[in-house]
């Protein structure tokens, strides 16, 4: 197992404009019994992706043909609230995608993602309106997400800088396992329990 | 050392430091470390592939409580649960984990049995794969959910890398009023501050309201902090802290119990500590409160209508409020009073411990449930189930046609067999009222044990006060 890469992407993109989207939507708790990672792109957002019947709910935006090889998810406000779930990105990995932009991630989600490289992009909300007026006119618009500068830009926007932590970003870029990363520090952690005990 | 005022959060969190590199995050220490069966195989998977063991098996606890079934008698609700459950039993072995498993007495939701086993104590940082870890909050620790990753950091170095968060205070003054709840303090919160108000922050819960409720109360409103968007809920230890945890199986004893005391009396915020932010909240206008949404923080007062789309501003909020009253088929401006209900949920991590249940016993003794209504009780554990059997609780709840269940988190979380069909509305103490948490199509309203109560014997939406001044 390595750890996720990330450097530059250029995707086009499909527009979930709903603000607070759970992590319940995202993979509804009944596919949690899963022992591994597998399959679950086949779940995301599956109440919302399929009807009562199982066949795929054409009114929903991951399955209209404008879907098909999209990398990016443009969401509203809040993404990723509700539980610590890390079946959340890899249901969105496992579907295809490699960044969501939104105003706002929530926490646990924030984190859970960069690990699994899966870059959350938080832009302002008045950039994140113009892009989701701008994607409605046309749905074959690339954005493009660079990760060395920190910057996301679409055509006729200038880069925007968006925040990350520094470690996940470095991390990222050079594929850093984080579980080796903190074993190095045993020794001090062995030290820490011994004045502790 | 440091003279400046700290706050609770700050102490607990500087003393946790193991290591800290430019640039990096801090390598925070884990003192406890709680396991369930469904975030953490992909964990253990980890360890395996890169034959590593559990580093502290002695700060790690197992217990099974998402996937099993609270029916008793049989080991799961399906194939894949089985699987699920009994690899946990597997790797707790392999680990030498303690595991609180199928047969166990004392098994039960992660966040009830911490406490209740005296495993969570004060300024501890605690975390578990399970964003409501910050129920253990409540004791003056550090309770905080992590992704599964992490809990394969944790399991196999004891340490976690974590970005210090911001500080809130939530002050809560004034007395409550008769009928109305801990729970009801923290819907009213998430009604003020919204479900993205607290992201990045931890909350300290002070104030008159906070240190009068009981330790039961304070973990189930350090519950709902992450339904602020909070990652962990405290409240500063006190002699109720103490007495709780005080004679527990895994508490100090003698000697070290009287230092640990000491010790935990310098946990509380210093005068003049600063927080990044603070909200306030007067308990003693509170009413009872129920969600009308598909998320937490959609809740109103019993008695008030619900609100119009038309009032907000904002056209995303607009749209998300539409959005949640089609999908829980509610009328904006209508009151939610009198609402038709289906079934009653009195469980949870939230509201499922023996205070909840004497609570709720207390207002049902003698009345039925309405026909119509399937009400299902479920402990927080089997040693809350012994208690309130001991107590005789069981038997209110079974004359009064109500299901009493083994422990587990049921209904909460559906994946376990216990589950809303499509459309029906329940009335229940969880914590999380999102489209189809309780089964694809339920509609959920959170609300009080109290408030569950009163709407199980009306069949409807019912203010829990008019039937208190009824008995
Ligand atoms: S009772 Fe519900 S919220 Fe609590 S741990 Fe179980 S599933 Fe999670």
């Amino acid at each position: 197992m390595s750890a996720p890469k990330f450097t530059t992407l250029t995707a086009r993109c499909v527009v979930l404009p709903v603000i607070d989207i759970d992590t319940d939507q995202i993979i509804p708790a009944r596919f949690l019994k899963v022992t591994d990672k597998l399959g679950l792109g086949e779940k995301l957002f599956c109440d919302w992706r399929y009807l009562d019947s199982g066949a795929p709910n054409p009114a929903f935006i991951l399955n209209q043909p404008e879907a098909k090889g999209v990398e990016i998810l443009v969401a509203g406000h809040n993404f990723g609230c509700g539980s610590s779930r890390e079946h959340a990105p890899w249901a969105l990995v496992g579907w295809g995608f490699q960044a969501v932009i939104s105003t706002m991630f929530a926490d646990i989600f924030k984190g859970n993602s960069v690990k699994n490289g899966l870059i959350p992009v938080v832009i302002s909300p008045d950039a994140h309106a113009a892009l989701v007026a701008l994607r409605a006119k046309n749905p074959d618009l690339e954005i493009t997400i660079d990760l060395p500068s920190q910057t996301v830009s679409w055509p006729g926007q200038t880069p925007l800088m968006f925040p990350i932590d520094p470690f996940s970003r470095t991390c990222l870029l050079e594929g850093v396992d984080e579980l080796g990363y903190l074993q190095k520090f045993q020794p001090q952690a062995e030290a820490y329990e011994a004045a502790h005990a | 050392m440091s003279s400046s005022p700290q706050t609770l959060f700050q102490k607990i969190w500087d003393s946790h430091v193991v290591a800290e590199e430019p640039g990096a995050p801090t390598v925070l220490y884990i003192d406890l470390h709680l396991v369930h069966e469904v975030t953490s195989p992909q964990a253990f998977s980890v360890l395996k592939e890169r034959g590593l063991k559990v580093r502290r098996p002695e700060r790690t606890v197992a217990t099974m409580d998402h996937s099993i079934p609270t029916k008793g008698g049989y080991e799961a609700a399906d194939e894949l649960g089985r699987i699920q459950l009994r690899l946990l039993e597997a790797n707790a072995n392999a680990n030498n984990v303690r595991i609180y498993g199928l047969n166990s007495v004392q098994r039960g939701i992660v966040h009830v049995i911490g406490p209740e086993q005296g495993f969570t104590q004060p300024g501890m940082t605690i975390v578990c794969g399970d964003s409501h870890t910050s129920t253990h909050g409540a004791f003056g620790s550090l309770g905080f959910g992590i992704g599964t990753s992490e809990v394969g950091h944790v399991l196999a170095t004891q340490c976690l890398l974590q970005r210090k968060p911001k500080t809130c205070e939530v002050h809560i003054d004034g007395a409550l009023r008769a009928g109305v709840t801990a729970k009801d303090i923290i819907l009213a919160v998430l009604a003020q501050i919204g479900v993205g108000g607290g992201t990045g922050h931890v909350f300290e819960y002070t104030g008159a309201a906070i240190r009068a409720l009981d330790m039961e109360g304070r973990m189930t409103v350090c519950n709902m902090s992450i339904e602020g968007g909070a990652r962990a809920g405290m409240v500063a230890p006190d002699d109720k802290t103490f007495n709780f945890v005080n004679g527990r199986e895994f508490a100090p004893k003698g000697a070290a119990w009287d230092q640990a005391v000491a010790r935990w009396r310098r946990l509380p915020t210093d005068a003049g500590a600063a927080f990044d932010k603070t909200v306030t909240l007067d308990a003693s206008t509170l009413e009872p409160m129920v969600t009308f949404g598909t998320n937490p923080g959609q809740g109103v007062a019993i008695t008030q209508p619900l609100p119009l789309p038309s009032s907000l501003a904002d056209a995303n909020e607009r749209a998300g409020l539409e959005k949640s009253l089609a999908y829980m088929k509610f009328e904006a401006g209508k009151p939610i009073l009198g609402q038709p209900v289906d079934v009653v949920f009195l469980g949870s991590c939230t509201n499922s411990r023996i205070g909840d249940l004497r609570a709720a016993a207390g207002l049902l003794k003698g009345r039925k449930v309405a026909k119509h209504v399937r009400m299902m009780v479920v402990p927080g554990s089997q040693s809350v189930k012994q208690a309130a059997e001991a107590e005789g609780l069981d038997k209110v709840f079974k004359e009064a046609g109500a299901d009493w269940r083994e422990a587990g988190c049921s209904m909460c979380i559906a994946m376990n067999g216990d589950q809303l069909s499509p459309g029906q509305l329940a009335v229940s103490t969880s914590n999380r009222n999102f489209e189809g948490r309780q089964g694809k199509g339920g509609r959920t309203v959170l609300a009080s044990p109290l408030t569950a109560v009163a709407s199980a014997v009306a069949g409807r939406i019912a203010d829990p006060r008019v039937l208190m001044n009824q008995s």
